[in-house]
């Protein structure tokens, strides 16, 4: 426990990390270092586009599934981690 | 005649009163001159007193008004005239005889036509016919055979006046009869009950007649059985005829009962208990459910396999640990997969160029170098916790080839503290995998081939350990000790062996106590065998009571060799290297006068089965064919060396670290006298490199110092040259191309030696 624990806290403290946060399987957030507000937005949005990822990946092969979903934009990459119950979302500036 | 002079006297009576002009005197004359005329008249009159009578009663007038209809002359002026005089006319009639001669005369209206004679004698003539008058008479008709419209000769004059659709269907067609059909069923079987009513009424009868006057009754019921039997005759032939009720001797009888009072019971039960249940059948979810499935049968198969009485009650046990610390454990840990992921993906975003580099870079300047190639540094791992610790050790993985193992020590005797051993990832360079520590320094390592998770580590104290990876203990799994004939001295190295024949798990330790240990895994316990004991020759001195004692030389370095099992070398502190079988415990198959300090590190060539080579801390590295006891090539490096690597993808490329923190490549084929890569690594020169290791898959090296950093390096396209394809000659690799490569240069040495 105290492993996850460690390893979420030294994402968050890695170079660029905006923000770090932990949603369940029906896109509420349950650990977040943002605001309120942003984190919802975040879950919402992202849970869904993740399903429809997963469900993309899935329907081509059945054997397959998403590892991982990175956005990158403008500002900062978003990257988004699935698991069997929890979605771990990281948004993070790479430096260039 | 006297009819019409009956009537001529009524005419005149009444025609008294009119007294018009002209057909007053008319009148007067024609009634007396002429007989004929007088009928004339009499006909002029009577019609012109028919309109008078008419009014007044019509009856009379009903048989005479056809000939009014079908011709009348223009007298009706007459008649006009003298309708109005009605009202008078019975009061006048007594009056007189007188005036009846003058009544003749017509009055008109005023605003009568007036016709001539021969214009009121006209007929006209109506005909009655069946035209209806409404039909149109001039239909036309577009002619395309004549392009033009035609008058239609017939029009249909038929008018409906009223329709109504009625009820009525004939007999014979198809829906009557059946409707006959079915009303004869249901009087048949009114008929038939009655029938039976009726026979049995008769019955009766018939009993009770013979019942009360048994003689003379005879005839009645023989006239009532004949009757029945008439009826029975009547009633096949017309069974169908309905028993008409008669009113005076049929009598009908009802009761009504009373009707029970209708209640209403009702009964609510709760409601059963309903949860909504949606879900998606996806391609993909039905396949998850199939392999979910899978995996059940394959558990419960395995279980029926392995299962023992004991094993089953603490398999129970455990499984019920599991699932309640399961449920009671927070939810954050079923994150970890993810987060590791999210780790990875976050460092490969800050390293982002490293990892470019990794997988793409390669050094265009290498084509103007000559043959000299470059180290391009990639990443750098360290830890806060093996900040101080010196690597002592380097082991790549065999299965997973981004993973290696360092192993933290001190190679410092008087500065001797904890150990680590750190797993680290390429893809994750800010934070190992695994951490492992121990209490005393760890000196080496070694990864099993077919194992890759468990890691047997020598200590500096002299024991040797076992970590098993899949365990996240941060303990050893197994751990020799003083009674399990740990060494007395640092284990210098350790290397897994093939299972042996029991299939248990084998490895091999070398220490600066002399001895070469062989540790089995038996039943999770460590069992050692000596299986050598490094003896310095020509030390052996007889003491007292002829023991026989000898000065243990001091291993520090041993290696296997690839394909002759039995066979190693060691290399030890005085700077010798035995060659060593595993058979012959007390004797050394051969002996090199190698070095003149510790042996730091021994090496067979991955290819060729001849050729090995040593190191030293006198500054020198050295090649050797294990035939011959000098050395056939020999490099001074200016600097202690602490660790010499063979290629894994070449037979003839090599590379050292020395401790003034340069790391030297060399390739035999190119250039044999001189590295063709000679770089400082690390950024301080006091950092002494200690080890070096290739990555079998990658052109890569990592590099450890005694800062506890490791380093790695990527090889340029300079120092991993294949032999050049020539013109029509097709390149052959594989491990007989690399062993034809040294040999050709170990023949040249030879020659020249041979010469020499």
């Amino acid at each position: 426990m105290a492993e996850v624990e460690e390893t979420l806290k030294r994402i968050q403290t890695h170079k660029g990390v905006i923000g770090t946060m932990v949603v369940n399987a029906e896109g509420i957030p349950i650990r977040t270092t943002l605001d309120n507000s942003t984190t919802v937005q975040y879950a919402g949005l992202l849970h869904q586009l993740t399903m429809k990822a997963r469900s993309t990946v899935r329907d081509i092969d059945p054997q397959n599934d998403l590892t991982f979903l990175r956005i990158r934009s403008k500002k900062h990459e978003i990257m988004v981690a699935p698991d069997k119950e929890y979605l771990l979302i990281v948004i993070q500036n790479p430096c260039e | 005649m006297c009819r019409s002079l009956v009537w001529i006297f009524c005419a005149g009576k009444l025609g008294r009163r009119e007294r018009s002009d002209k057909d007053e005197g008319l009148w007067n004359c024609c009634f007396l001159c002429l007989p004929g005329t007088v009928f004339s008249i009499c006909c002029h009159l009577l019609h012109a007193t028919l309109p008078q009578i008419s009014p007044s009663s019509p009856v009379p007038t009903s048989g005479l008004s056809l000939a009014v209809i079908f011709s009348y002359k223009r007298s009706v002026s007459v008649g006009r005239g003298t309708r109005k005089r009605d009202e008078d006319s019975g009061t006048e009639v007594a009056e007189g005889a007188d005036e009846w001669a003058q009544s003749k005369a017509t009055v008109r209206p005023p605003d009568q036509l007036e016709l001539t004679d021969a214009e009121l004698k006209e007929e006209f003539t109506r005909i009655l016919t069946a035209n209806n008058p409404h039909a149109p008479q001039n239909i036309v008709r577009y002619s395309f055979k004549e392009g033009t419209y035609k008058l239609i000769g017939f029009v249909d004059q038929l008018a409906v006046h009223f329709s109504q659709v009625g009820n009525l269907i004939p007999k014979d067609s198809d829906e009557g009869r059946r409707q006959r059909y079915r009303n004869n069923l249901v009087t048949g079987s009114e008929e038939s009950a009655k029938l039976v009513i009726s026979e049995a009424e008769v019955v009766e009868e018939e009993d009770e007649p013979k019942e009360a006057e048994a003689g003379s009754q005879t005839d009645v019921p023989a006239a009532e059985a004949a009757e029945k039997v008439a009826e029975e005759l009547m009633t096949p032939k017309q069974p169908k005829e309905r028993k008409l009720t008669n009113k005076f001797n049929f009598s009908e009888r009802a009761s009504q009962t009373f009707n029970n009072p209708l209640r209403d019971r009702e009964c609510q039960m709760e409601p059963p208990p309903r949860t909504n249940f949606s879900a998606t059948a996806n391609q993909w979810e039905i396949y998850d459910a199939y392999v979910e499935e899978l995996e059940k049968q394959e558990k419960t198969k395995e279980k029926e396999k392995a299962k023992t009485p004991v094993a089953k009650k603490m398999g129970k046990m455990a499984m019920r640990k599991m699932t309640s610390m399961e449920s009671q454990s927070d939810d954050i840990t079923k994150v970890t997969q993810a987060a590791k992921i999210v780790e990875r993906m976050v460092n490969q975003n800050t390293y982002d160029d490293v990892a470019q580099d990794f997988k793409y870079y390669e050094d265009a300047a290498d084509e103007y170098r000559d043959q000299e190639g470059t180290l391009l540094p990639l990443w750098k791992f360290q830890n806060d916790k093996a900040k101080r610790l010196a690597v002592t050790a380097l082991c790549w993985n065999p299965k997973y080839n981004d993973l290696f193992a360092v192993g933290h020590g001190s190679y410092d005797f008087m500065k001797q503290s904890r150990g680590m051993l750190l797993l680290y990832s390429m893809k994750n360079p800010s934070f190992p995998e695994y951490i492992f520590s121990s209490e005393s320094g760890i000196m080496c390592l070694d990864m099993h081939m077919d194992h890759p998770y468990l890691v047997v580590v020598g200590h500096y104290d002299g024991n040797v350990a076992i970590y098993n990876l899949k365990k996240p203990h941060s303990q050893p799994s197994f751990r020799s000790s003083a009674k399990s004939g740990k060494h007395t001295d640092p284990v210098w190295q350790v290397k897994w062996q093939k299972d042996d024949m029991d299939n248990n798990l084998n490895f091999f330790s070398v220490s600066s106590d002399g001895r070469i240990v062989s540790w089995t895994l038996v039943k999770s316990e460590l069992v050692h065998t000596d299986v050598i004991k490094l003896k310095v020759e020509g030390s052996t001195t007889e003491s007292l009571e002829g023991l026989q004692l000898y000065t243990v030389g001091c291993g520090t370095a041993f290696d296997f060799h690839k394909e002759i099992d039995y066979m190693f070398l060691v290399g030890t502190e005085e700077g010798k290297i035995y060659k060593c079988s595993k058979s012959y415990s007390s004797q050394f198959l051969d002996t090199y006068d190698a070095h003149n300090m510790a042996v730091d590190a021994v090496s067979w060539n991955p290819y060729h089965t001849k050729v090995f080579m040593s190191c030293s801390s006198d500054w020198t590295v050295k090649i050797w064919d294990h035939t011959i006891k000098t050395p056939m090539f020999i490099y001074d490096l200016n600097s202690a060396v602490g660790d010499v690597a063979w290629a894994p993808y070449s037979s003839t490329v090599f590379a050292a670290v020395t401790t003034n923190g340069k790391t030297h490549v060399f390739d035999l084929s190119i250039n044999k006298y001189e590295a063709i890569c000679n770089q400082p690594v690390v950024a301080k020169k006091k950092n002494k490199i200690t080890h070096v290791q290739f990555n079998p898959i990658h052109p890569i090296i990592i590099v450890g110092d005694d800062r506890g950093h490791v380093t790695c390096l990527k090889l340029s396209p300079n120092l991993r040259k294949m032999p050049k394809e020539k013109k029509g000659q097709e390149v052959q690799k594989g491990p007989a191309v690399e062993i034809a490569k040294l040999d050709k240069l170990l023949n040249l040495v030879r020659e020249v030696k041979t010469k020499i």
